[in-house]
């Protein structure tokens, strides 16, 4: 919250009062924006509340169905499904993910000059398109012939079916998404560098072992990154979309993938609203969707508050 | 609602401005540079080990999409049997270039509007003192929290009601009125701009519009070329929005004309991998470019405003 303040406050200072000119001037400026927001943000907000209580299909106009579509929704045991395949795979994807990303951190935090390099090496993955790497990965994690089993294979491993066998696709999309960390490898190397020299030296001095200045100086320095990123992959990783799709999904999904394990939520969504236009149902999902990621949201803030600091917050 | 993603925002961005327009390497590259070459080569060992992690895939794919179909699997890192055809063969199954084409023009139209748009609106909010500024820029905060999965089918409805569905024009036209995220970043890079230099246009007459145009503008370009730069991938990798919009082949863009291929020589058909192998490559290859000479501005912004990563 004092984020907020400092960062909206700052130009607020003096507090003159604004003139009118100056006023009706903003608005010109910022009236893009409020057209936007209307037609493309808070329009559609509301229309898909009101859609979410319809059986509207994209044919005939909508009838008010009440609350069926939710009720439906508790008892839709693809809904369950969606749900679950999209929560464990957030709980397995985010951790690891930030694990990873802060380990190879810490690693470029040391090497100096050659960071830079192998910066460049980390965040390539970022850039190849969902699609190309989907497809990629869809290869690599192959059960018979895969890169990845044929490794495992020659230290004595028997690889499983990364994306076939139900248990393990989820894991198989958790490694595909893993190439691309490289984005969060930049915000916490960027977050290690800004932490003040000063507070290691002291730290040191006071006896405190690496692993001590580790836990006391850089995790609460980083804090703020870490928290930023748990939420921001968090959300992201409970919209999965474009992997999952394209390894299990569209042209291929009646044929050899007709499990559902790969079935993430805004898939199933997609699937309710626009392959079988059962858009008042879909606008119900999409609204269950938005309340349990605020929930998520809200309970990965209220816990983190008490691990996070700020630099702002002293004043 | 309105103060977490402001809070989850601010953080990383804190200093953004000011990383954002250092012309150099980020502050404190190299400080450790003092260490003694063998203090860092343990590190320097796992580093190379993760370093093929992250770009065997890449070689794989590389030498995945020169081979027969027959070998794709061999995971010989040097093709035994040289097949470039296969680029020939993508080329005819697919319409790449017509795809590649589709992708540029309306990455180009997505990054342009957004970067303008975003611009004007950014300027608003960090110049002017105006009642209501504060409410309205917490709003503007709040809508990068929401899934897109909540407007997604009523933003639908409105381009059908207009006749545009089956057109590219849904992929790009909504960021005419800009874009939250980008908002967000360059209004921290107008505040960091002093501003005497503004009272000082005023003094001599200046319109609002003319400090914009000519003052802010010219100044923000590193701000400005990471937002068209974002832009331009966030539109490349776009899958979600050709799907729901774009029937006809000949429109679709890249990642949907993939997936396409993917389908038709896929699991699901033909198994022709070496074809999927290699139009993935294509489809990789202008993100490549892109990166190799916008690298600075990328990681700069990244590190600053720790867009999605």
């Amino acid at each position: 919250m004092a984020a907020l303040t400092t960062v909206i406050g700052r130009r607020s200072g003096g507090r003159r009062s604004a003139n009118r000119r100056e006023t009706r001037a903003a608005y010109g400026f910022i009236g893009l924006w409020m057209v936007g927001f209307l037609v493309f943000t808070l329009g559609p907000m509301i229309a898909s509340l009101v859609l979410s209580f319809t059986d509207y299909n994209a044919i005939s106009s909508p009838h008010n169905v009440g609350t069926a579509n939710y009720r439906q929704l508790m008892s839709d045991p693809k809904v369950s499904k969606a749900l679950s395949n999209t929560l464990i795979y957030a709980v397995m994807y985010v951790p690891v993910a930030m694990a990873v990303a802060l380990c190879l951190a810490l690693l470029l935090n040391r090497v100096g000059r050659a960071s830079g390099f192998f910066r460049t090496i980390f965040y390539l993955p970022v850039m190849t398109p969902p699609v190309a790497a989907g497809a990629l990965f869809l290869l690599l994690l192959n059960g018979n012939q895969g890169l990845l089993n044929s490794t495992l294979h020659l230290v004595g491993i028997n690889g499983p079916n990364w994306t076939t066998d139900t248990a393990w696709v989820k894991p198989g999309l958790a490694i595909t998404m893993l190439w691309g960390v490289g984005g969060m490898v930049v915000i916490y190397l960027a977050a290690l560098r800004q932490v003040p020299k000063e507070l290691y030296e002291a730290a040191s001095l006071d006896g405190a072992g690496a692993w001590m200045r580790f836990r006391r100086v850089t995790l609460p320095m980083i804090s703020g990154a870490l928290f930023f990123t748990l939420i921001v992959q968090t959300i992201s990783a409970l919209q999965m979309f474009d992997q999952a799709y394209t390894m299990f999904f569209g042209g291929q999904q009646n044929s050899t993938y007709s499990n559902d394990a790969a079935l993430f939520y805004v898939i199933y969504l997609f699937q309710q609203g626009f392959s079988f236009l059962h858009m008042g149902y879909a606008s119900a999902l999409a609204w269950l969707l938005f309340v349990v990621i605020m929930i998520i949201t809200a309970i990965q803030v209220r816990v983190s508050r008490r691990f996070v600091y700020y630099e702002g917050e002293r004043d | 609602m309105a103060t977490s993603p402001a809070e989850l925002t601010a953080t990383p961005a804190s200093d953004g401005p000011a990383t954002l327009k250092a012309k150099g390497a980020a502050p404190g590259t190299g400080r450790r540079d003092h260490q003694p070459i063998w203090k860092r080569t343990p590190y320097l060992i796992v580093l190379a080990l993760a370093t093929v992690l992250f770009t065997y895939p890449f070689l794989w794919l590389i030498s995945a999409s020169f081979k027969p179909r027959t070998d794709v699997f061999d995971n010989a890192l040097i093709p035994h049997h040289w097949r470039a055809a296969n680029f020939a063969d993508v080329w005819h199954y697919g319409s790449m270039l017509t795809w590649l084409g589709n992708s540029a023009m309306v990455g180009i139209a997505a990054a342009t509007t957004v970067t303008i748009s975003s611009a004007i609106v950014a300027f608003g909010f960090a110049y002017f003192r105006f009642p209501g500024r504060n409410v309205l820029f917490g709003l503007v905060l709040a809508t990068m929290m929401l899934p897109s999965a909540v407007t997604m089918i009523p933003i639908y409805l409105i381009w059908s009601k207009v006749g545009l569905t089956g057109t590219q024009v849904p992929l790009w036209a909504q960021n005419i009125f800009g874009s939250a995220f980008y908002i967000f970043l360059l209004r921290q890079f107008f505040l960091s701009l002093p501003r005497e230099l503004f009272e000082a246009a005023r003094v001599d007459g200046c319109s609002f519009f003319g400090l914009f145009w000519r003052i802010a503008l010219p100044l923000a370009r590193p701000a400005l070329a990471i937002v068209f730069i974002f832009e331009i991938q966030a539109s490349w990798n776009d899958l979600l929005k050709p799907l729901i919009y774009l029937q006809n082949t000949a429109l679709f863009t890249m990642p949907r004309g993939l997936k396409s291929i993917i389908d038709t020589f896929g699991n699901g058909g033909e198994h022709h991998w070496e074809i999927i192998s290699a139009a993935s490559l294509i489809a990789t290859i202008p993100m490549i470019v892109i990166f190799a000479f916008a690298q600075r501005h990328i990681i700069d912004g990244i590190a600053t405003t720790g867009r999605k990563g």
